[in-house]
């Protein structure tokens, strides 16, 4: 790009007016609200107007050039790739499913907070400079020098394939729940929608479209997260600073679940994990979210965008900054909606049918969606719900009678708390883009492990630029397709699925990448067998507790946890399968140890080389023409 | 490195055991245990992070390893 210089200095002022632009258009559509355009047509604008400008900034970026494509030209400032790792790293699980399951379990979710944002101390200390130092286009790249040979960045592709997919399932499942709510079509057709979204920001562009789109992606979540907590703050508190004041909504909601009739026998809030397995699953889930963080290839894809070693480790602490403006809301978020939902509906009359009626509008739109239950079944229509309770012999709610789904906690906040329209078009706005930066991030990675790390180093090294860049797109949207098809059979809950990515990745990749850099001993067989094994007995872990209980039980010494045999309810010392990495992480150190340790030492060359990784300066270790 | 790696264990694990006794502590309505968990930790590995990237640079820089790259 002739004028990259100038575009680069310009960041400031183009994202200043981006910002100014995006806020302008809330307050226009919350005007057009107001003189009565109907709703699903503010809704529709929310989602066109917002993907059609990630589609304007892909385009602009459409690039022809290796480097460009694979990692924006390594030319991204350590204060905006934050920005754009906070969006790729912030995911519809952080958005819409985090709050949603502090408010379901309260405490015990804490985990996900912590572990989320803790890990990327390990991606600053331990891993990230090092990456950038050796200058590779993607993770698999780094094992295939560290470990000569092609059977160590195959197994590397194998991992970062089936974690990466994971992931992105459940993005688009997101992208599918916000869509298909807010267009009011059904799922399985929203989640082609969003993907249309997410093709349209990566498929040109590669590298560098996607970090300009996330840059402008994290802007429209931050804000749309914001916005809804900091009014209620306001509602509630007379504050609006949600993250100092809801100290307060905490209080009420011990008191609430004290006194509460409706509420006699509820799980408090902020219960602490009591007995030795919940302790157990609470500090191993921490430790799975954190190593996971610090292997999963999109998050360190981004760190080898900064211009040097420097900005590297400095964007990963403008990184956590930004996720943190989010995280650390995440509770307060779930406070003000327990303390809706309690004090609003919880003790309800449901003894006629026009008490019945009367319940808050909002769950009469999320009921037909499948996403609220009242005495048993889908709120579909007052009538239903008062059959149901009168058949059942209920005639005031309780807590047990009352089911939201805990991924659609933060899309129906703003209507549980009778705010305007506009601000769910917000919030609906917000989460797409959490999902699509996430996406996005995702698909390229695995593109490029398959178009850079298979097709050029290991088929054909001598395809052309052209030839190479073909490839990706073509591989591009076919991963993408593939993940649509699979993310339409709604495999499972958004916050599960995407805690098995990290555990895959955690026990897959962290050791090899750790030692490789940190233990000039590790040999190219002791990798690879760690490798394999970490990720094996992850994943075998999670098969078998998920799909195969029964087998679990008979054949693998596994217990279930309640009284029965339920899929994710078996496991080894009550572990459950979220934290299956518990067992992988340290099988891949072990095995990773103990073969090394059988094997010749690596070559002199290799031992050099590895004590350069550790400058900082000098040149760039894999440099590559474009 | 290895202090960053201390605090960080700290303020990821070790802290949250106690989790409990902590919360008989509230401030501004805040039981002490949860406020560790929900912002306090959060604010350490943020602070950390920075921290860790200028001392790490300054090291650098200190024995003349600052030069830009490429």
């Amino acid at each position: 790009m002739a004028n990259g210089r100038d575009f680069t200095s310009n960041l400031g002022r183009i994202y200043g007016f981006y910002t100014g632009g995006f806020i302008g258009f809330v307050i226009l559509l919350a005007i057009l609200e107001q003189i009565g355009v109907p709703n699903n047509v503010i809704g529709y604008l929310f989602i066109f107007f917002t993907i059609a400008v990630y589609a304007g900034i892909g385009i602009m970026s459409r690039t022809m050039q290796v480097s460009e494509y694979y990692v924006a030209g390594r030319k991204v400032p350590a204060f905006y790739n934050g920005m754009a790792t906070a969006a790729d790293w912030m995911s519809a699980a952080s958005f819409l499913a985090m709050a949603g399951g502090l408010y379901a379990q309260g405490y015990s979710y804490m985990a996900f907070v912590l572990g989320w944002t803790g890990g990327y101390v390990l991606v600053a200390v331990l891993i990230a400079p090092y990456l950038r130092k050796f200058g590779a286009y993607t993770v698999p790249d780094f094992l295939g020098s560290r470990y000569g040979g092609n059977v160590a960045r195959f197994i590397g592709i194998i991992v970062l394939f089936c974690c990466s997919f994971t992931y992105i399932v459940a993005q688009v499942t997101g992208a599918g729940l916000v869509a298909s709510r807010f267009l009011a079509i059904q799922f399985e057709i929203a989640v082609f929608v969003g993907l249309v979204g997410i093709l349209v920001c990566s498929m040109l562009g590669g590298m560098r479209a996607v970090t300009w789109t996330q840059v402008a992606q994290y802007i429209v979540l931050i804000i749309a997260y914001l916005i809804p907590v900091i009014i209620l703050s306001t509602q509630v508190t007379g504050i609006p600073l949600p993250q100092l004041m809801y100290g307060e909504v905490l209080q009420q909601i011990q008191e609430l679940e004290a006194t509460s009739p409706a509420l006699e026998g509820a799980r408090a809030f902020m219960q602490t994990p009591q007995t030795f397995t919940q302790g157990l699953n609470f500090f191993a889930l921490i430790a799975c979210l954190m190593i996971g963080t610090a292997s999963l290839p999109h998050v360190l894809m981004r760190f080898f965008t900064t211009p040097s070693v420097r900005e590297a480790r400095k964007s990963v602490a403008w990184s956590l900054l930004f996720i943190f403006m989010l995280y650390f809301t995440a509770p307060a978020y779930a406070s003000f909606a327990k303390l809706e939902v309690y004090s609003n509906v919880l003790g309800a009359d449901l003894g006629s049918l026009e008490a019945v009626q009367g319940l808050p509008e909002w769950i009469f739109i999320y009921g037909p969606l499948e996403l609220v239950r009242i005495c048993g079944v889908f709120a579909t229509d007052a009538q239903a719900v008062f059959d149901a309770c009168t058949a059942a012999g209920i005639t005031s709610l309780s807590h047990g009678q009352f089911a939201i789904a805990s991924d659609t906690v933060v899309i129906a906040t703003p209507e549980i708390a009778g705010l305007p329209y506009v601000i769910a078009g917000l919030v609906a706005a917000g989460g797409l883009a959490a999902a699509l930066s996430t996406a996005d991030g995702l698909l390229l990675a695995i593109a490029n492990a398959l178009s850079h790390d298979i097709y050029y180093r290991m088929i054909d090294p001598r395809a052309s630029t052209r030839r190479r860049l073909m490839v990706a797109r073509v591989l591009l949207i076919l991963v993408a397709l593939l993940a649509a098809v699979v993310a339409s059979t709604r495999p499972g809950q958004i916050l599960a699925m995407v805690a098995w990515a990290f555990s895959l990745a955690a026990a897959g990749l962290f050791p090899a990448l750790v030692m490789g850099v940190w233990w000039k001993r590790t040999t190219k067989q002791g990798a690879i067998w760690g490798m394999i094994s970490g990720f094996c007995v992850t994943l075998f872990y999670l098969i078998i507790t998920r799909y195969f209980p029964e087998t679990g039980v008979s054949y693998f010494l596994m217990s279930p946890f309640g009284e029965q045999i339920t899929a994710s309810g078996v496991g080894w010392f009550g572990v459950n399968n979220i934290s299956a990495g518990l067992f992988g992480i340290p099988v891949a150190f072990i095995v990773t140890y103990l073969v090394s340790k059988g094997t010749p030492e690596p070559s002199a060359e290799m031992q050099a080389f590895i004590d350069e990784l550790r400058l900082p300066s000098g040149k760039v270790m894999m440099e590559e023409k474009s | 490195m290895w202090t960053c790696l201390i605090i960080w264990f700290i303020f990821g694990f070790a802290i949250h055991l106690f989790v409990d006794a902590l919360n008989e502590i509230v401030i501004i309505g805040f039981p002490l245990g949860w406020y560790v968990a929900a912002q306090g930790s959060l604010i350490v590995f943020v602070v950390l992070c920075f921290w860790f990237a200028s001392r790490q640079n300054r090291i650098d820089e200190e024995f003349g390893m600052s030069g830009h790259e490429e």
